[in-house]
Parts: C-alpha cells; sequence; structure tokens
C-alpha cells in the first residue's frame, strides 16, 4: 500500500484537528507544524470539509475545526477521501485465454490483501493514533526524573 | 480489586456463581445461549488455582457487568509461551464507560506478573468493535496470519 500525498496531509490536518475538537487552527499553522506547502494543504482541506470532516470558521481567527468525533473517525475514513483503497493490476496487450486464469487468481489475492488492509485502517480511530503518536513520543524521550516525565503526558 | 472508569467498578476473579451472568451478558451479545460451552470454560479456567487460566469479573453495585478470559499457550503453532484473550463481554448498556479498558488492563498487569510478555486474541474480520477496541488497548497485527479452507 502506497500512502498518497493528499492522504498524508489529510491525516496531518485530522490528527492536528481531531486531537482537540474545539480548538480552531488555520491551513499556515498545520502547514508550518508538519512543514508541508500550505498551498497543497489548502486543496487538501477544501476537501475534508466538502467531506464533512472538518468544518470551517469564518471571522476573525477564523479556521479549522474537527467536525467529526475523533474516537469514531477511522483512517480508512480519511485515506478513503484522497485515493481508492483497492488493488489494480495492470494488464498489458490483450487478455488471452491463458491470461485470464491468472489475471482471475491474481484478482482474489490482491482482493484478500485488500480485505486485510481496509480491516486494519477501518479500526484505528484518530484517538487510537494520536495515543499511539503519544507513546511513541514519550518512548523515545531521554530518560527522565519520573516527575519530570509525568509533567510531560500530562494533557495540557 | 477497585478501579475508576467513568463509576466504579471492582474486578475480581470469577466463582461458580458467575456462571448464569456470564451465559446471560454472552447472549445478550450473541443472540446465542451456550450453556455446555460457558460450563467448560468455568470448569477450566474458574475452578482451580492460577495455572496460565483467569477468568475476570467486573462488578458494578455487586452486579457482574462484565468478564475476560484469558489463558497462556505455550508452543502452539511453535509460539513461546504467551497469552490468549479468548473472550471479553460488557453490558451493551454499559459499553463506553471503560470497563472493558479496566478489565483489560487488570488482565495484562496479572499476566505480566506471572511472566507473560505477549498477548494475543483473535477477531472476525468483520467485528469492527472488537477490532477497535484492542486496536485502541495498543494490540497490533501479529506475526501468525490464520488460514482456512473449506472442506467440501
Amino acid at each position: 500500500m502506497k500512502i498518497q500525498k493528499g492522504s498524508l496531509l489529510a491525516l496531518y490536518a485530522a490528527l492536528e484537528l481531531g486531537h482537540d475538537p474545539e480548538r480552531q487552527l488555520s491551513t499556515a499553522d498545520i502547514a508550518e507544524k508538519y512543514g508541508v506547502s500550505s498551498h497543497h494543504l489548502a486543496k487538501v482541506m477544501r476537501h475534508l470539509v466538502r467531506s464533512g470532516l472538518i468544518q470551517a470558521v469564518r471571522g476573525v481567527g477564523g479556521g479549522y475545526r474537527f467536525a467529526g468525533n475523533p474516537g469514531r473517525t477511522t483512517l480508512l475514513e480519511v485515506i478513503r477521501l484522497f485515493e481508492p483503497m483497492e488493488s489494480t493490476i495492470e494488464l498489458t496487450g490483450t487478455a488471452s485465454t491463458a491470461a485470464a486464469p491468472v489475471i482471475a487468481e491474481l484478482h482474489s489475492i490482491a482482493g484478500e490483501i485488500d480485505e486485510l488492509t481496509q480491516a486494519i485502517l477501518d479500526t484505528i480511530t484518530l484517538r487510537t493514533l494520536l495515543n499511539a503518536i503519544e507513546r511513541r513520543a514519550s518512548a523515545a524521550l531521554p530518560a527522565a526524573p519520573r516527575a519530570s516525565r509525568d509533567r510531560q503526558r500530562r494533557p495540557a | 480489586m477497585s478501579e475508576r472508569g467513568a463509576f466504579p467498578i471492582n474486578i475480581r476473579n470469577a466463582t461458580a456463581s458467575d456462571l448464569d451472568a456470564v451465559i446471560r451478558l454472552d447472549m445478550d451479545t450473541t443472540g446465542t445461549e451456550k450453556r455446555a460451552y460457558w460450563q467448560e470454560a468455568f470448569a477450566r479456567h474458574v475452578a482451580p488455582p492460577y495455572n496460565g487460566r483467569l477468568f475476570l469479573i467486573a462488578e458494578k453495585d455487586g452486579v457482574a457487568v462484565g468478564f475476560i478470559v484469558a489463558e497462556t499457550r505455550a508452543w502452539e503453532f511453535g509460539s513461546p509461551p504467551c497469552g490468549w484473550v479468548f473472550a471479553l463481554n460488557v453490558a451493551t448498556e454499559l459499553r463506553e464507560h471503560g470497563i472493558a479498558s479496566v478489565l483489560f488492563n487488570q488482565l495484562c498487569a496479572r499476566l505480566r506478573l506471572a511472566g507473560v510478555d505477549t498477548l494475543r486474541t483473535m477477531v472476525a474480520i468483520t467485528n469492527k468493535v472488537n477490532l477497535s477496541f484492542f486496536r485502541s488497548m495498543g494490540m497490533t497485527s501479529g506475526p501468525y496470519i490464520e488460514l482456512e479452507k473449506r472442506l467440501e
């Protein structure tokens, strides 16, 4: 599976906004944090708004806000907005009688892989991903006195 | 042992008197009464002292509202000893209050104390609720793939 650029940008935005659904952020805020093009991210944000996953907030201090429930929204729902999730087989030439069963079997195998991929992506919510990212970040921290570690883990 | 989720929940070892409550909780979820299955599970997991098998009950106000069952299996499919969760249930009306998380964490703590360092389970690919729950508890795909063949 190859996660396309649009999906990755959408996940950055969804995670950032889903971390605190009450918070409003601009495209520039998110682009700066993740070091990505704000022009490309702006297109992705419009797509996310159309899908109903995020909400555009107008006026002074406007920006975007998460519109769903991070504990319910899955990675599959986000990624599917930007790319097809089904494997494809690049066919060359005209399919012959000999090629047909080979292609049919490969389609069947690709279907098995797709089913697993989608089951995994469809059962990881943004909240689960945020927690896993937090655990990974904590594990990567250099050893610190216990009290200091606890302070770092405490939500703002 | 008590832990606090959304409200006080007591976690304790199952006793023989929990059989009917477990059968009812399971039936409410699956729609099938499996009395013989649960009688056998109680005989294996409830009667003896800890021997790699755990059957924990979550109690709210003295009423059984959930359970988790696990055992340690060694060298099955070539795997070194590891814990297997094979049943988890919470009363439908009390879900999303953190009871399953408390049960799961208690189970992990007890297995860890017993020297177990890996926990596995198997969930139907279509069972999004349970898959999402186990994912949220930090479980990921393991190094085994379940295979099957229809015998005609």
